[in-house]
């Protein structure tokens, strides 16, 4: 039978999907499940890895027959995944220890604060190019291992096993108890603070900084390789590529070059600017992480601007304030007024990410009157992700030395036009969105075909992309510089709000 | 007391249980219902289970009683959102006009007389193009308006009490033509203007319907009239059946999205 499509899974913060590519790199099917979010305690968020394990056994086979298309039509299987968040497993069971902890769980605040203590957040930076922050792999893994000594006991016996999503599903995919692979991607593996960004290796002395026994890790593999071949769920499909989703994103809107950049609007936002061989350290606040490496090749590296709150922002507004139903409906709810009325919203939930990396900041709505609708709330909400985007760029603008001329956008949120529109006008550049918005999935499946030859060579991948949609800076050179003066301001009242007192008390 | 001439039982009976629904403060379980209308269980059953796969009523995971249904209190306030409409339909709208290589367009009735373009997808040949999101077209004179008019309530009425303004020498400005136009979108489920709206140009329609049938809009891809058509005028069947595939895409995304 004919081998007609890559199958992508996109195992993200909210939902796992998988995706059918064809060979022009068109979307055929697409199956999605959402999972859990669990709160069990203000700043903890977790998924249990069961579920999303479950959840990829049930939308792969509804993707493929979406597409009336049988599993040996399949050429290989791509993997991208939300990024840092931490599963640990026994292997002789392929049992979790506990739930999964989440990349916006800021459970490990104060183990940060005192590593931070001896050499600054910045103390590991040269070495893995991220600041000391809750985000990242390591101390959350620091924090699990120190619960439980009995967990450190085994995981130096080689009893337990450490991974980020992508790990998981591939070690489950390729035989779970019973032989599976357990390996990670430099691009995963560049987000846990325990790989060296020059190496791509694990390093011996952040191993030791974070207590982490080297017994229980992954292989570290580049991108773009056949790891093996699925036994279940696909039996049979080559494993070909893993990438961090935002990455993926990076792979799939084809920036190959370096000064390319683009930004995926989901539940937070990414802004990745490729800036080729070599790692470049940021002075404004940017992350310095793997874009993607060719198995053979030479990695390519990229700056990341992290935005954590945007499109759970919009569901805070739905499911926390009810007063949408769907998150579409925000535009529509936006739409019923002019300009935000005086309004602004910083959504601090977990402090500020880039460039401002507060900790103890926390979200605020300012400006209120009595004259504030709903409306003028749906607009601060956009605004922010607009705004914070701004922050993003003007960072790696400085970093880099070049002024961005134009946005690549991605991700669900682009499907809000009003958001696009507002997000030109405060770039004052023009914002394109590519015929396949779904580029997290396709840049897995990109790098899937490249590894099994469906594929011939990156380059030519390029003349798949396609202008979909275009917005147009409108707004006066006037208006862009009052409004973004008041969401600095806005922005400068959030911080020092958490007290290290408070962190046992509620709202903590 | 014995139906009035004229009426349907069932629907009275589905009426009583949808106020007796609406009354209760708690879900109500068949036998409850049953009792109250004083009905025979396998009756009350029948126009439960007829009312839920309606979405008129809903029932609890758990205890498996029954209430009102999401869809009912959708149908007296508003209807679909047309931003989720288009958040429901970005997939398929850019895999159609990946698949046709033309421009696509999704488009909702404001009224009888005007489309509102609520969706654009760019012609994928990076040529310049400009956002029309927000555009209104005149619905006689383009596919998306007569794909939704052949499915709307009261449409022939209104194409013969109009006028219907021409924009090119071909734009349909005959109540009667128009009516006899929208009866065969709706048998051959597809519609087209060719050179209608704008010399050169033409269009294919299918419409998109939301749980239930109601059409609430339509997609359409927009092309140089000898790409879409053959040398007859005639739509190119391969490119209606694609359009029509991508509105029951997104027909099939709508209803996955109310679940």
């Amino acid at each position: 039978m004919k081998r007609e499509y890559i199958a992508a899974i996109d195992q993200g913060t909210t939902s796992t999907r998988c995706i059918l590519f064809d060979h022009a790199g068109r979307l055929v099917s697409v199956a999605q499940r959402e999972h859990r979010q669990i709160f069990p305690r203000p700043g903890w968020v977790e998924h249990d890895p069961v579920e999303i394990w479950r959840n990829v056994e049930r939308v792969v086979p509804r993707a493929v027959a979406q597409a009336r298309a049988e599993p040996e039509q399949i050429a290989a299987l791509g993997i991208a995944n939300q990024r840092e968040t931490v599963v640990l497993w026994e292997p002789r069971t392929g049992r979790p220890v506990g739930n999964a902890i989440t990349w916006q769980d800021t459970r490990t605040a104060s183990l940060v604060d005192q590593l931070a203590a001896d050499g600054g957040v910045d103390r590991f930076r040269e070495r893995c190019g991220l600041p000391l922050m809750t985000y990242f792999s390591g101390p959350t893994l620091k924090w699990m291992l120190r619960q439980d000594p009995i967990l450190l006991e085994q995981a130096e016996r080689g009893e337990l096993l450490f991974g980020t999503m992508e790990t998981w599903l591939i070690w489950n995919l390729t035989g779970g108890p019973d032989g599976g692979l357990h390996l990670t991607d430099v691009t995963n593996a560049s987000r846990t603070m325990l790989m060296d960004l020059s190496t791509l290796q694990w390093d011996e002395e952040l191993l030791d900084a974070f207590g982490v026994p080297a017994a229980m890790l992954p292989e570290i593999r580049s991108n773009v390789e056949v790891y093996g071949t699925a036994t279940t769920v696909l039996p049979g499909i080559s494993i070909a590529a893993a990438l961090g989703d935002q990455q993926a994103a990076l792979f799939g809107q084809t920036c190959f070059s370096p000064g390319e950049a683009k930004c995926t609007y989901g539940t937070g936002a990414f802004l990745l600017l490729n800036t080729g061989p070599d790692p470049v350290q940021s002075s404004h606040g940017l992350l310095s992480t793997v874009g993607y490496q060719v198995a053979g090749g030479d990695p390519t590296y990229a700056l990341e601007g992290s935005i954590a709150v945007t499109g759970s922002l919009v569901q805070w507004l739905r499911d926390r304030l009810g007063l949408i139903d769907s998150a579409p409906e925000i535009e529509t709810l936006a739409r019923t007024v002019e300009d935000n009325g005086g309004c602004y919203i910083v959504p601090a939930f977990s402090g500020l990410f880039a460039p401002h990396w507060r900790s103890e900041a926390r979200g605020l709505i300012i400006g209120l009157t009595s004259y504030i609708t709903k409306g003028h709330l749906a607009r601060a909400i956009l605004e922010a992700t607009a705004w914070q985007t701004r922050e993003g760029v003007d960072a790696m603008n400085a970093d880099s030395g070049l002024d961005l001329t134009g946005l690549k956008v991605d991700g669900g949120m682009t499907s809000d036009h009003l958001l696009m529109q507002t997000i030109a006008d405060v770039l004052d550049v023009p914002v394109e969105r590519p015929l396949v918005s779904e580029t997290v999935s396709l840049g897995a499946a990109y790098a899937a075909g490249l590894a099994v030859g469906f594929w011939p060579e990156l380059k030519g991948l390029r003349h798949h992309w396609h202008r979909a949609a275009r917005w147009l800076p409108e707004m006066s050179a006037h208006r862009r510089a009052r409004e973004y003066d008041n969401w600095q301001r806005a922005v400068a009242r959030t911080y020092d709000w958490i007290r290290n007192d408070d962190e046992d008390g509620p709202g903590a | 007391m014995p139906p009035m001439p004229g009426t349907v039982q069932s629907i009275e009976r589905a009426a009583a249980v949808l106020r007796l629904l609406a009354q209760s403060t708690r879900p109500l379980g068949v036998v409850e219902i049953a009792n109250a209308l004083s009905l025979p269980k396998g009756t009350a059953h029948g126009i439960i289970r007829t009312l839920h796969t309606v979405g008129f009523v809903d029932q609890d995971d758990r205890s498996g009683r029954y209430q009102l249904g999401s869809q009912l209190v959708r149908l007296g306030g508003h209807q679909l959102d047309r931003n989720e409409l288009r958040s429901c339909a970005m997939n398929w709208a850019d895999s159609l006009a990946s698949r046709t290589g033309e421009s696509v367009r999704i488009g909702v009735l404001d009224q009888p007389s005007e489309v509102m373009v609520v969706h654009h997808v760019f012609r994928p040949d990076d040529s310049v193009q400009v956002m029309e999101t927000g555009r209104v077209l005149p619905s006689h004179a383009c596919a998306l308006g007569k794909a939704i008019l052949a499915h709307t309530p009261g449409s022939s009425a209104w194409c013969k009490g109009s006028t219907l303004e021409a924009f090119t020498a071909r734009t349909v400005t005959d109540g009667r033509a128009l009516v006899g136009q929208l009866s065969t979108v709706r048998e051959r489920g597809y519609a087209s203007d060719v050179e209608e709206l704008t010399n050169r140009e033409a269009s294919i329609a299918a419409p998109i319907r939301d749980h239930g049938g109601v059409v609430v809009g339509a997609v359409a891809i927009t092309g140089a009239m000898q790409a879409l058509c053959d040398t007859g005028r005639n739509p190119r069947p391969r490119l209606a059946a694609r359009v029509i595939e991508a509105a029951r895409a997104i027909t099939g995304e709508l209803a996955t999205r109310r679940e």
